[in-house]
């Protein structure tokens, strides 16, 4: 008792400086835990990804199409539930400043692929009716204040034209981690489109989404489905959607290793910075110790004192970064929602801050208690105030 | 270990040097005394004599390079750190010439701090400390911290501290030396009452021939060797 009374006596001698040390671990500890944030972020796509869901893409590259008589074929292999042709539209809203993902997919199978999505039956009856209807996630609708029945036009950039859509749905997602910044219309209405303007590019699937009843049984119905189209003008490659997800994020890797490097280094130098204030304290103190020591204390007394101190400043400045790490949070998934639709703090995260916190106090203790605990008595005396 | 309550202060053939670069600088030369219980000596001496580190020597707070020290039957110079540690919570109360009280703690948690390593209850603890303020007369003051008292009653905290374990001797290392001259004075009657009422030995190192005028006895040292009283 006497011991932590100490402790937080000590801690606020000091009180500029501790204010200080204190908002430098706050910030340190924020700053760690948006940029572990935005890393989970990065691959939150492949940790959300179904396991019930394949992708079959060109086996060339994703570039290329599949030809739209291939579903039928795959749909005839054994396992597989439900197939819907897919194409990244890459549409623009007014400037490209308003980015959002938007994908032509068949309207059908579409809930049944995607449970996460939750529409209710009025809007998907509607959506189904409607071949210009479009489903949109509800951030999207809530950023550009969209509601049911709302016209928005797309400009094609892959597909150029201008496209009319009604919106007809808006889903939401059934986990927090669900992104509802995603624009879905039907595939046939951009099917037939081509059909009329450019034939060539008609019949043509970017991807087929294939349902799958038994995960575990993935990798051999992967495998079929390119059997079937080995040797044929457009083989297919077939992959979980993770594994898809993965092919995507790993092309930025070095980018997320990069922020996952400047998260650590920002926290080294906070704890550089914690241990020069607690040198700097225990070098003022030592005759404190020494005098401690003489009443009869040992190592183990002020080695605590230090300890106690480092930590409390430590973890007053790691909780502070945790709690200002929410709000932070929420900002930027407001405000840079196109970037950042889902900016959701894990409990991981926070438990990574508070651990990150613990070792900047531990770590910024170790040399000042040494040096306080093995001071000599007649050493520490010498040193006057 | 066993540590007599009878007062006894035996030094013999006390030798002590330290390292200085590559040179061994000899502080104190076969140094031999005994003090009995109950006096009071003054360790006179110019700067750099050897007088703070003979009170070092004597408080076990540093070590011998040669020689034996006993002090109330126990031979402290063959004591590890741990057990000197022990003794000198049982048996030394210190009192310094800055004080060297813990800032942030008030008078009475300053006095209350060496009984923290003993096995008494919290109400123990408050009845003795608060026997030791009446002692030295500052009951008032015990919530004031020190950078609220004067140099005299932060003087007056660091002796009630020094003698709250009931200890059996007492170093004092130019207790007045930071003192204007009536808390010197005050202090320096508040020790003879101590050593007069209380039967506490002290030995203290000062400059000033007033202080050492309170004590029974007056030994020199010169260059590390003790002359003759």
């Amino acid at each position: 008792m006497f011991m932590l009374k100490l402790i937080i006596r000590n801690s606020f001698r000091h009180k500029l400086r501790s204010l200080l040390t204190v908002t430098g671990v706050a910030v340190a500890i924020l700053a760690f835990g948006l940029l572990r944030t935005l890393v989970g972020l990065w691959y939150l796509g492949v940790e959300s990804s179904s396991s019930t869901r394949l992708v079959s893409r060109n086996a060339i590259s994703l570039v290329f199409s599949l030809p739209l008589s291939y579903k039928e074929r795959i749909r005839q292999v054994t396992g597989v539930t439900r197939v819907g042709a897919m194409n990244w539209f890459g549409g623009v809203y007014i400037t490209e400043k308003n980015f959002f993902p938007n994908f032509a997919i068949e309207p059908l199978p579409l809930f049944d692929l995607y449970p996460e999505f939750k529409v209710s039956n009025e809007e998907k009856k509607a959506f189904l009716l409607d071949r210009q209807g479009a489903v949109v996630g509800r951030k999207l609708a809530k950023k550009f204040g969209w509601k049911v029945g709302d016209r928005v036009v797309l400009k094609g950039t892959i597909f150029p034209g201008q496209w009319e859509f009604t919106i007809r749905a808006i889903y939401h997602g059934a986990q927090r981690s669900t992104d509802e910044t995603q624009f879905f219309f039907s595939w046939e209405y951009l099917n037939e489109t081509l059909k009329r303007t450019i034939p060539r590019r008609a019949n043509q699937a970017g991807i087929y989404v294939v349902g799958v009843a038994n995960p575990e049984r993935a990798a051999e119905i992967s495998q079929n489905i390119d059997t079937i189209f080995k040797n044929s003008l457009a083989e297919t490659m077939t992959e979980t959607e993770k594994a898809f997800q993965l092919s995507f994020v790993s092309m930025t890797e070095a980018i997320m290793v990069a922020i996952q490097i400047v998260s650590y280094v920002v926290i080294v130098i906070i704890m550089v910075v914690a241990a020069n204030t607690m040198a700097m304290t225990a070098r003022e103190r030592l005759s404190e110790y020494a005098t401690m020591k003489s009443l009869g204390f040992k190592w183990l007394h002020i080695t605590t004192v230090i300890f106690g101190e480092s930590l409390f400043i430590a973890m007053t400045g790691g909780v502070a970064g945790v709690l200002l790490t929410f709000p932070a949070a929420n900002i930027i998934e407001r405000e840079l929602a196109q970037f950042f639709p889902v900016f959701h703090v894990t409990p991981t995260t926070t438990l990574l801050q508070l651990l990150a916190a613990f070792l900047v106090g531990t770590i910024a203790a170790l040399f000042p208690s040494w040096r306080g605990s093995t001071i000599t008595i007649a050493d520490g005396l010498r040193r006057v105030g | 270990m066993t540590v007599e309550r009878e007062m006894e202060v035996r030094l013999k053939d006390v030798c002590k040097s330290y390292q200085r670069g590559s040179q061994q600088v000899p502080v104190l030369e076969k140094i031999s005394f005994e003090i009995a219980r109950g006096e009071f000596l003054a360790l006179m001496g110019p700067s750099g004599s050897g007088k703070s580190t003979l009170l070092n020597l004597l408080a076990g707070i540093d070590k011998v390079d040669s020689g034996t020290i006993t002090i109330g039957g126990c031979e402290i110079t063959t004591l590890g750190d741990s057990e000197l540690a022990d003794w000198r919570a049982a048996s030394v109360g210190f009192i310094f010439q800055f004080y060297n009280l813990i800032p942030v703690l008030t008078a009475y948690e300053n006095i209350e701090l060496p009984l923290l390593l003993t096995c008494l209850s919290r109400r123990e603890r408050r009845e003795h400390v608060l026997a030791a303020l009446e002692v030295v007369n500052l009951t008032d003051r015990m919530d004031h911290r020190p950078s609220q008292l004067s140099g005299g009653q932060q003087q007056r905290v660091a002796i009630a501290r020094a003698i709250i374990t009931d200890p059996a001797i007492l170093v004092a290392d130019e207790p007045t030396g930071d003192l204007d001259r009536v808390s010197a004075g005050e202090i320096l009657n508040l020790m003879d009452h101590l050593v007069r009422e209380s039967g506490k030995t002290i030995i203290m190192v000062t400059h000033d021939p007033r202080a050492a005028e309170k004590a029974h006895i007056v030994r020199h040292l010169e260059k590390g060797i003790l002359l003759e009283s």
